[in-house]
């Protein structure tokens, strides 16, 4: 399924972007050159470019819509130089769009350089209420291909709830995002994974039955501080 | 323990007030509290609700006003120069003693400021953005559970004090994602039973009874003076029954730090930190913005050498630290501002800095 181009959609909140940023290292380890497209213009918050210095010292060139590192910017427009990595046939480009069908908008534009050398995404958390259900992710799925005229070529299972994941959530998330695959004949490409969890993941897997592909996930996206144990204080009223 | 979800939370905001009985929202978009707009405008319809979007954030409140004078429960929301905005019609619904639930995601300030997060609205919020004798009750969640758990509270507080309560959380709040556990679905109150629960409403006499008057114009200044004394008195119970705190690791601290909101999340792994540098310290984190726990200060020991507010403003929470501490103890600020966030090493390595540079004598670093 591995493509020159390839575009993350999905709900917002659903992790494109932590897929994404995992995704375009994995092509810079396989591929001279790799760049990340933050298409994000729906969400000033936890975009892609905020990494933009992370990815730059792995030899990922990273494309925005802001100037230097400036992450403040809150533009809905975008720059020509994103062009670039789309036209360079050297460049494994990954399109980190923003969410829903508002959010994949965007790509209208550069539906040119979609064909046979790229794949179109969709990641789905089963925990987010809207994409809980098989329906509600599939109505996520047809809005999307709906709004860029662009197939789905592939789902992306990225079912988690941040610092209190287990191995049923991954679990819970394939079975949704199987039942999905099966109603339009789209294949699931990965399990996404907190790395630590793997393991376990592989072995509850075989036990189950379930022969699912594991993309092991580095977190980016959150501080440590966002997870620490909040309830470790004592409460007090007076 | 209920279901978890992983919600927004901006989204988890909207869809707890929704899930209090809350039926009429209006607001004008503002970042970073967008989703919050737009998650009642695709959701409150479905649960017989009413949304409007509004003009500007002034007719919003004012339409809020309405709405609360009705009996209606409502919620407002938006971003520091928004509520900057309403703070005529906050003003207003404090003088005549409506309920209602603002949400205010701050972000970075003066002015236009940015649309990063900021607590720089701490003044607005505690001392009383508009004119007049008034406060608002005033929370500030950590996490996105504890907001949802805040604003099903705020809306009894804010029924029972009859008084505009403000729920303050910034914008990484309103934007990150946290599992969440949401509370049952409670039904509006039915307008034949709104006169019972709230007498004051104006839901129509239909000849049954004299008119009820909600008014913030008293011709004569002594019975305005009285009007406002009464709601004094309810101030006053306001400070004993409602300051909230958490405290954590004060014992044997060397330094306790006070932070609220995202913040106070940041500073717990700055203690880590400081551990590591042999340095014990402690946290109190205000719950209620105002009434001010000012009886926390009360848990530090004798071994606390100084009290630091670390605050994304340039010290505005200091003023109420300064109450609290009364004397006991030199007090500093350790603050980023404008939209910037602070980290845990950058906490820690300020703190270490003022306990070893002894600049403790109120002046931030």
């Amino acid at each position: 399924m591995e493509k020159r181009i390839t575009i993350i959609t999905g709900h917002y909140g659903s992790g494109k972007t932590e897929f994404a940023i995992n995704y375009v290292l994995e092509m810079k380890k396989k591929h001279a050159k790799a760049a990340l497209i933050d298409l994000d213009i729906a969400n000033p918050y936890f975009r892609s470019r905020e990494k933009q210095a992370m990815l730059e010292r792995e030899g990922v060139v990273v494309y925005s819509n802001i100037f230097g590192y400036d992450i403040t910017a809150d533009f809905p427009a975008i720059t020509a130089a994103l062009r670039a990595p789309l036209e360079d046939e050297g460049v494994h480009a990954v399109i980190d769009a923003g969410g829903d069908d508002s959010g994949a908008r965007v790509l209208n534009q550069f539906r040119k350089y979609f064909g046979d050398g790229s794949a179109m995404f969709f990641v789905v958390n089963a925990n987010r209420p809207e994409t809980s259900t098989p329906d509600g992710a599939a109505r996520h799925m047809i809005s999307i291909t709906d709004e860029t005229g662009v197939d789905i070529g592939g789902i992306i299972n990225n079912t988690h709830m941040l610092g209190e994941t287990g191995i049923e959530d991954v679990l819970k998330g394939y079975d949704l995002c199987k039942d999905i695959s099966e109603r339009f004949g789209v294949p699931i490409i990965w399990n996404c994974c907190r790395k630590d969890l793997c393991e376990g993941l592989r072995r509850e897997a075989l036990a189950s039955g379930r022969d699912l592909e594991i993309f092991p996930l580095t977190i980016f996206m959150r501080d440590s501080w966002m997870d620490n144990n909040i309830l470790r204080r004592t409460r007090h009223g007076v | 323990m209920k279901e978890k979800v992983l919600m927004k939370g901006n989204e988890a905001f909207g869809e707890t007030a929704i899930r209090c009985g809350c039926r009429f929202y209006f607001g004008y978009p503002i970042t970073p509290q967008n989703e919050l707009t737009e998650y009642m405008s695709a959701n409150l319809k479905k649960a017989g609700g009413e949304f409007i979007q509004a003009e500007s954030e002034l007719a919003a409140v004012n339409m809020a006003y309405g709405a609360a004078c009705s009996g209606g429960r409502v919620l407002i929301s938006s971003s520091s120069p928004g509520i900057a905005l309403m703070q005529e019609g906050l003003s207003f619904m404090c003088s005549v003693q409506v309920p209602l639930v603002v949400i205010n995601v701050s972000r970075g300030g003066p002015g236009v400021g940015s649309i990063q997060p900021g607590q720089a609205d701490y003044y607005q919020a505690t001392r009383g953005g508009g004119n007049g004798d008034y406060h608002l009750i005033v929370y500030a969640p950590s996490s996105i559970q504890e907001a949802s758990d805040t604003i099903v509270k705020a809306y009894d507080v804010a029924e029972k004090y009859r008084n505009p309560v403000m729920v303050l959380a910034d914008g990484m709040l309103g934007q990150m994602m946290e599992p969440v556990s949401l509370p049952e679905m409670k039904e509006a109150l039915a307008e034949e039973d709104i006169p019972k629960v709230k007498p004051w409403a104006l839901v129509g006499h239909k000849d049954q009874r004299p008119h009820n008057v909600i008014k913030s114009l008293y011709l004569q200044t002594e019975q305005l003076e009285e009007t406002i004394n009464g709601y004094w008195g309810k101030y006053e119970t306001a400070k004993k029954e409602l300051p909230e705190y958490e405290a954590y690791n004060l014992d044997g601290a060397e330094v306790v730090m006070v932070a609220y909101g995202s913040t106070s999340r940041i500073v717990l792994e700055a203690i880590d930190l400081l551990a590591e540098s042999g340095i014990k310290a402690g946290l109190i984190r205000p719950i209620t913005l105002w009434p001010f726990p000012y009886n926390a200060f009360d848990k530090i020991g004798s071994s606390t050498k100084a009290v630091v507010s670390v605050e994304l403003s340039k010290g505005q929470m200091l003023d109420d630290i300064l109450i609290g501490s009364n004397g006991r103890w030199p007090a500093a600020v350790v603050s980023r501002t404008g939209g910037v966030l602070i980290y845990p090493q950058e906490v820690a390595d300020r703190v270490k800095e003022l306990l070893e540079g002894g600049k403790l004598n109120g002046k931030s670093v």
